[in-house]
């Protein structure tokens, strides 16, 4: 039996949690490939018009596996609790790709977290290890070790992230769904270009989870998703270190289009680039904003250390 | 002190009930907000961010209105999906206008607690009594539900009115006679005598009218304005129109868990917002042998666009049709229009090769 898990959406966080489970339980699974041109295609044609972009490579991905495995992983995420809630999206994955690919024969597994009904993540995983034959010890094994998998590689992002922030080129923090900035086709080239032009890009992403939730308050008071709420969090953390911040988000997504508001109204000492990316445009747009908002920065730098 | 003034943006003909609770049960004056016009629309679009979904527009441009008709309280309600981060950044939108408003944002008490709720309240009139509010408050729910009442009858019956006009004058008068009441006994005879007035109306039904339910997201389904004054067309063009989705059914008396046990067929997990209910209620138009469905959302409602592709299965499967729109800021009145008359072409011809 083969398990295919779609390079989109939650991936770029699960990743490790979800290879390393399998690896242990000795369970074959295939990825697909880095998001392309055609995957975006394919994924766009099966979408309603409006979704958001994230969620139309989503689908491209899907596609792409459906005759390639036995069983597509989508997880289901309904909240974190007291850490926040998600995108309706979320919630909503599950059955929308069930809708979607109706007709071309899915098989769908699933895992589903919700903590009101104690469907905490350890929980879920021993489900999903019992769909798949395995005795409960050796699912709950396999996912203590991929737990610490998970942990291992987060480690990893934090202290590269720390050796970033202490260069002395410019640097620019980028606020950014995961699955967006860690996509091939539309966030890789943004961080590309900005290495290109000499600055250094800090995640905000990536700082620790703990640091954030106790840090976005700060900026906002009601935020309700946790993946924003995680992002803002960041910027407490990063601003003083950095000197620009870009906010790129996904056309047209629902939390991103009030947030990026709130912080172009009270981020108020760092330039700010809204960012909004449709798949559409060619890289050259994108160049062309993204030098000249570097360009400010720069200007903007040297205006103060002319004045010191 | 100043007096307060307080208001909640327009939806539909709720204001009547919201005054009731605003002056009665929170004990302040309440500012009947001015209805949704063009004027709305160029306000709130013209200080909210591009690609916000439109209710929250119609709530900041109505905000403004209010003010400008002498609020000085504004409330913003929580939610689920969008709707409950409206309030943070209309608080600082209005603010950075230069509005010296008190905004009370009810999503800062997104707490299950209903004291915590009351004190989240109480901000709106820090002298309010619960007692007040007790004795009130099941008038108000009441005079919700028999304003739904009413508008369900009238949207099953405005198309066949034999001299037109007669329905929105009842109307009109009825939500009048609605804003003296005080007690339950006021409104259930008020309610008695309007719904035998409604029902005196001389119609002229076909045995087998047409029949188009609508579904969708919930401030484009309830406020006309922001539908292009649908099921009115509906209407004129002498259709039978139903819809759940009120205030009623959902936020009163929400039916959560037969929702989900009834469209287990398309939806395994539960969803968030108006989704499910417009799923179950497309499924159930589906199954009574309605002659369309008509989706209303706003644009970029992600809980609203996941349900299509569902509603594309139900109208597989039912073989009927399904219209689907989408509303923004520009959506043009002709364009609204000419699918719609196509939109009817079509269920007439379908009817008619059926019989
Ligand atoms: S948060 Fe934004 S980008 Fe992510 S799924 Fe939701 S709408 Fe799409």
């Amino acid at each position: 039996m083969i398990i295919g898990i779609p390079r989109a959406l939650l991936y770029h966080k699960y990743k490790h949690l979800w290879k390393s489970f399998f690896n242990e339980l000795g369970i074959d699974y295939i990825v697909s490939p880095d998001t392309n041109k055609e995957i975006l295609r394919k994924g766009s044609a099966y979408s309603i018009d409006e979704s958001c972009l994230s969620s139309k490579i989503y689908l491209g991905h899907v596609e792409w596996l459906l005759d390639k495995c036995d069983y597509i992983l989508i997880p289901r995420f309904s909240d974190y609790s007291r850490n926040g809630t998600v995108c309706p999206k979320f919630l909503a994955i599950y059955d929308l790709v069930a809708n979607t690919f109706r007709d071309r024969s899915i098989n769908l597994l699933s895992y589903s977290i919700n903590p009101k009904v104690t469907h905490v993540e350890m929980a879920a995983f021993l489900k999903l290890g019992k769909i798949l034959d395995k005795k409960k010890s050796q699912s709950l094994y396999a996912y203590l070790k991929a737990k610490q998998a998970e942990k291992r590689a987060h480690l990893l992002e934090i202290t590269e992230q720390e050796r970033l922030l202490h260069e002395s080129k410019l640097k620019i923090l980028v606020i950014a769904h995961r699955y967006n900035i860690w996509d091939k086709y539309i966030g890789e080239p943004i961080l590309n270009i900005l290495r290109e032009q000499g600055t250094v890009p800090i995640i905000g992403d990536i700082a620790p989870q703990k640091e954030t939730l106790a840090n976005y308050t700060q900026i906002s008071e009601t935020l309700p998703w946790v993946f924003n709420r995680e992002l803002v969090g960041s910027i407490p953390i990063y601003k003083d270190l950095v000197d620009g911040i870009i906010l790129m988000s996904a056309f047209p997504c629902g939390p991103d289009s009030l947030v990026n508001e709130i912080l172009i109204r009270r981020v108020k000492d760092k330039p700010i680039l809204n960012l909004m990316i449709d798949g559409q445009e060619g890289n050259t747009g994108m160049e062309t904003r993204l030098e000249s908002f570097i360009d400010i920065i720069r200007f903007k730098k040297d205006e103060c250390h002319g004045r010191n | 002190m100043e007096e307060i003034k307080a208001s909640y943006p327009q939806l539909g003909n709720y204001c009547t009930p919201l005054e009731l609770l605003f002056t009665e049960g929170f004990d302040v004056k309440y500012i009947v907000p001015p209805p949704i016009t063009k004027k709305t629309l160029a306000l709130g679009s013209r200080y909210s961010p591009d690609y916000v979904c439109a209710p929250f527009k119609y709530h900041l441009g109505n905000f403004i209105e209010t003010i400008e008709a002498g609020a000085n309280t504004l409330v913003q309600t929580g939610g689920v999906c969008r709707l409950q981060y409206y309030g943070e950044l209309h608080e600082q939108i209005l603010q950075d206008l230069g509005y010296r408003v008190h905004f009370v944002n009810m999503s800062k008490v997104q707490d299950t607690n209903p004291l915590t709720f009351y004190n989240g309240l109480k901000e709106i009139n820090p002298q309010m009594s619960l007692q007040k509010i007790g004795r009130i408050l099941p008038v108000v729910l009441k005079m919700f539900e028999y304003i739904d009442e009413a508008e369900n009858f009238i949207r099953k019956n405005i198309g066949f009115e034999s001299s037109k006009g007669a329905f929105e004058k009842v109307h009109a008068a009825f939500l009048g006679d609605l804003r003296t009441v005080r007690n339950k006994k006021e409104l259930k005879s008020t309610y008695r005598d309007y719904m035998k007035l409604f029902k005196g109306i001389e119609i002229n039904k076909p045995t087998d009218p047409l029949k188009v339910g609508i579904v969708g997201e919930y401030y484009t389904i309830m406020e006309p304005f922001s539908n292009h004054y649908l099921e009115k067309e509906l209407a004129r063009m002498g259709i039978v129109v139903d819809r759940w989705m009120n205030v009623t059914n959902t936020l009163i008396h929400y039916p959560k868990k037969q929702i989900q046990k009834q469209i287990k067929d398309y939806a395994e997990y539960p969803w968030v917002a108006t989704s499910m209910a417009t799923i179950d209620r497309a499924l159930e138009f589906a199954r009574k042998g309605y002659d369309g469905i008509i989706h209303v959302k706003s644009f970029g409602c992600t809980p609203e666009i996941d349900a299509m592709p569902i509603l594309q299965n139900i109208s597989k499967d039912y073989k009927i049709p399904i219209l689907y729109f989408t509303f923004d800021t520009q959506t043009s009145e002709t364009g609204v229009n000419t699918r719609l008359e196509a939109f009817y072409d079509m269920i007439i011809m379908r009817k008619e090769t059926k019989k």
